[in-house]
């Protein structure tokens, strides 16, 4: 985000008073800064700049020079001439300059504003009561804000096509397109998939596919996000839920190391969207398609409701009892998932620490989209590095379990959300061994386990995650979880307490941030919770800089340059 | 404090005593009554009329084309203060010759008699003039499943009323007459 921390500072006037801003900015981000909003429908702060909605209007001025000389020209009271230009500028294409008036108040500008917003309406349907926009529709809050209030427009209005289907993600309502073009410049400069251009002229200027293509790239969701109407608009989402219901919660994607900024929006426990949450720092304003679909998984056929003693369903202490007899005492290996959260993966390197456990860890990559789709497809990889649970890079397998159970150095299993099948281990190699399995979906490993304990998915708890470039970020609830299923932390503490009969961890996240505090050389160090729950926090990643990462340069990230001996 | 006063009470006359011009003027009013016309009805045989305001039971209506009206944009879910109503929406799929235009339509429209204060709020704020509190007043049932009227139930109290727009006709007009696209 634009901060007025940036380095270099020039004065301008903005209506009438002296203020600050970044050099380069341009005026509708100067004077967001100062608390004045610039009302605009194309200008978008991580595109290029089209300056075609006109929404942007100001009047601009620049203190007066004399041209052969260069002296400024002062007025009579002594104070610099300012040469006003002659017509309207458009704030978004005009940049800072020392000593510049801007008026973004003026009779003129008002005036400008409710011309534009009149010819933006001459077509418009009016159909918000249908539409999936009204409510964050940047239409109507300027039409309340900046229009003129009511209409002169006593033609008919054009009738154009309402549910064209771009991609397979995405519907074109063609009459509440304002030709902004936003969503042809993120195509193309974004996910660089020159899809979407206008065709035809005038009041029949239509967005549309170039012929035999479609919108169906990894990234076309964002364009909905953008669309300042609703004319781009979710097949997914649509026509499922007004906006107005929806309670949101800042999350984390769990799809990818990447770590896109969300926001999960629910109602009443059932969860409707994710759409991304702008950070400069790590996914600006985007977040991949892919990334949104996973809020099924929390009513997915598969979800693992209740837990279970061979297969048997019971209480949750009942399977808490069973799973610490069945560890106890023996040699546990512990199969930690970089899908858990860092709190998470800290408790179960405890558990690990205080049994003398061996610790598996498996690794999930798949191609790299060089964006926000990241070849490490979990999202805390890192976390279990940053948690101490294990110092090697995992594998795309878990072999080395399968050979440690083959030499019998192993005779329990404690799993973390992990299919064994899947990485590879032995199916013969699992015989006689128990296992106890806490995850959220049903797999081969919990279907062969002893005890299953239900957990809960990243959209129904809170916790941290390190994303590719060292971030740790934060992810708080959205929804509640099915009835019963304690969260992880919850699980982790008991099993840990039952299995040492040690003093017993809390299971907040306080509590374990005090912990992972305070362990010896951690890189969490001097960072509290509070810090991360404000904002991303940078880790020290020197420590793991001749890991074999697996993610490639992308949006955002430098791979860790090796230095060669 | 206050001070406590203690009135006398003035002795009652000789004719105060003896309650018959009391009892006459009492019977004065009863038999003058016999002779005005009846107040009361007698309900439910007779029913009283409804004046043109009244905010009766919340009904869905159809315009004379037997369209519905509603196309669930759940503003009247949102405005209403006890949270009686509840909208599943959905879409109108593309091609019904009948309901051209239209795009959404409410899948199911649950209003929870049990909850409804009456107050009208949601006729007010329907943007599509869908909803009305007609002049039905007496719903009862056995049960509280039977005191939530589904949208079946909604359309069969609220019937066809007359219409100002025909927005859907309108726009159809305005298709076939060059505006199209």
């Amino acid at each position: 985000m634009i901060s007025k921390k940036n380095s270099k500072v020039v004065p301008i006037v903005l209506d009438g008073k002296e203020v600050e801003v970044p050099e380069g900015i341009n005026l509708v981000d100067a004077a967001a800064l100062h608390g004045k909003e610039i009302p605009h429908y194309c200008y978008h702060p991580q595109l290029s700049v089209a300056g075609n909605c006109r929404m942007c209007l100001i009047e601009m001025g620049t203190p007066m020079r004399n041209r052969e000389t260069g002296e400024a020209i002062l007025d009579d009271d002594g104070s610099p001439k300012i040469g006003w230009v002659p017509k309207p500028v458009i704030g978004c294409a005009t940049n800072v300059s020392p000593g510049m008036h801007v008026k973004t108040e003026s009779e003129k500008v008002l005036g400008c504003r409710e011309g534009i917003m009149e010819f933006l309406l001459v077509n418009h349907p009016l159909d918000c009561p249908i539409c999936d926009q009204a409510g964050e529709c940047r239409l109507q809050e300027f039409a309340t804000d900046y229009g003129r209030g009511y209409s002169r427009f006593v033609e008919r209005k054009n009738v154009k096509p309402k549910r064209t289907r771009l991609g397979p993600r995405v519907t074109l309502d063609d009459e509440r397109c304002i030709l902004c073009s936003r969503c042809i410049r993120f195509c193309q400069e974004v996910p660089k998939d020159d899809v979407l251009g206008f065709v035809d002229r005038g009041s029949f200027s239509t967005l549309t596919c170039f012929p035999g293509r479609e919108l169906d790239n990894n990234y076309s969701l964002n364009t909905v996000d953008l669309c300042p109407v609703g004319a781009l608009t979710s097949s997914d989402f649509r026509f499922k839920m007004r906006v107005w219901f929806l309670k949101d919660a800042d999350s984390i994607c769990p799809e990818s190391s990447a770590g896109c900024n969300t926001t999960v929006s629910s109602r009443e426990g059932e969860l409707y969207r994710i759409t991304p949450r702008r950070n400069d720092l790590v996914n600006d304003s985007w977040m991949p398609d892919s990334g949104r679909e996973l809020y099924k998984s929390v009513k997915s056929d598969d979800r693992i409701l209740s837990s279970h003693i061979e297969q048997n369903p019971c209480t949750t202490d009942e399977a808490m009892v069973e799973a610490i007899r069945l560890l106890k005492g023996k040699n546990i290996g512990i199969v930690g998932s970089c899908k858990s959260s860092l709190e998470e993966q800290f408790l179960v390197n405890q558990i690990s620490k205080k049994t003398k456990a061996k610790n598996y860890i498996r690794g999930h990559f798949a191609e790299d989209d060089g964006i926000l789709l990241s070849a490490d497809r979990t999202p805390n990889l890192r976390g279990a590095l940053v948690s101490g649970f294990t110092q090697k890079y995992p594998k795309d397998n878990l072999l080395s379990l399968s050979q440690s159970l083959g030499k019998k150095q192993v005779d329990a299993l404690l799993v973390i959300d992990e299919d064994l099948d899947a990485a590879q281990v032995d199916a013969a190699n699992l015989d006689g061994v128990p296992i106890v399995f806490i995850g959220t979906q049903a797999n081969t490993t919990s279907n062969r386990a002893s005890v299953v304990l239900p957990s809960l998915t990243s959209f129904e708890k809170s916790g941290t995650f390190v994303n590719r470039s060292f971030y740790a970020q934060f992810f708080r609830q959205a929804v509640p979880g099915p009835a019963g299923i304690l969260p992880d932390l919850s699980l982790l503490s008991r099993l840990l307490n039952g299995l040492t009969e040690d003093e017993e961890i809390i299971p907040d996240q306080n509590s374990v941030w005090k912990l992972m505090n305070s362990v010896r050389g951690s890189v969490l160090k001097g960072i509290s919770l509070t810090d991360v729950k404000k904002e991303a926090v940078l880790l020290d990643s020197s420590k793991w800089s001749d890991l074999p990462f697996v993610e490639a340069k992308a949006l955002h990230f430098e791979p860790i340059q090796k230095v060669e001996a | 404090m206050a001070k406590t006063v203690v009135l006398e009470r003035k002795p009652l006359s000789l004719s105060e005593r003896t309650y018959l011009p009391q009892i006459a003027t009492g019977l004065k009013t009863t038999f003058s009554n016999m002779f005005k016309k009846n107040v009361t009805l007698q309900y439910p045989e007779e029913r009283p009329v409804i004046p043109q305001n009244y905010r009766g039971v919340p009904t869905l209506v159809k315009d004379p084309n037997n369209r519905e009206k509603c196309v669930s944009c759940q503003l009247c879910e949102f405005v209403c203060p006890p949270k009686a109503i509840r909208i599943t929406p959905g879409e109108v799929p593309e091609g019904e010759a009948d309901r051209e235009h239209v795009e959404k339509a409410p899948k199911e429209f649950e209003i929870n008699m049990l909850r409804c204060i009456y107050c009208g709020y949601c006729q007010e704020v329907c943007p599509e003039e869908a909803i009305f509190l007609q002049q039905e007043y007496s719903s009862s049932g056995y049960s509280r499943e039977e005191m939530i009227n589904n949208k079946e139930k909604l359309y069969e109290l609220g019937g066809v009323v007359p219409d100002k727009h025909y927005k859907w006709d309108k726009k159809k007009k305005a298709e076939q007459e060059g505006n199209s696209h």
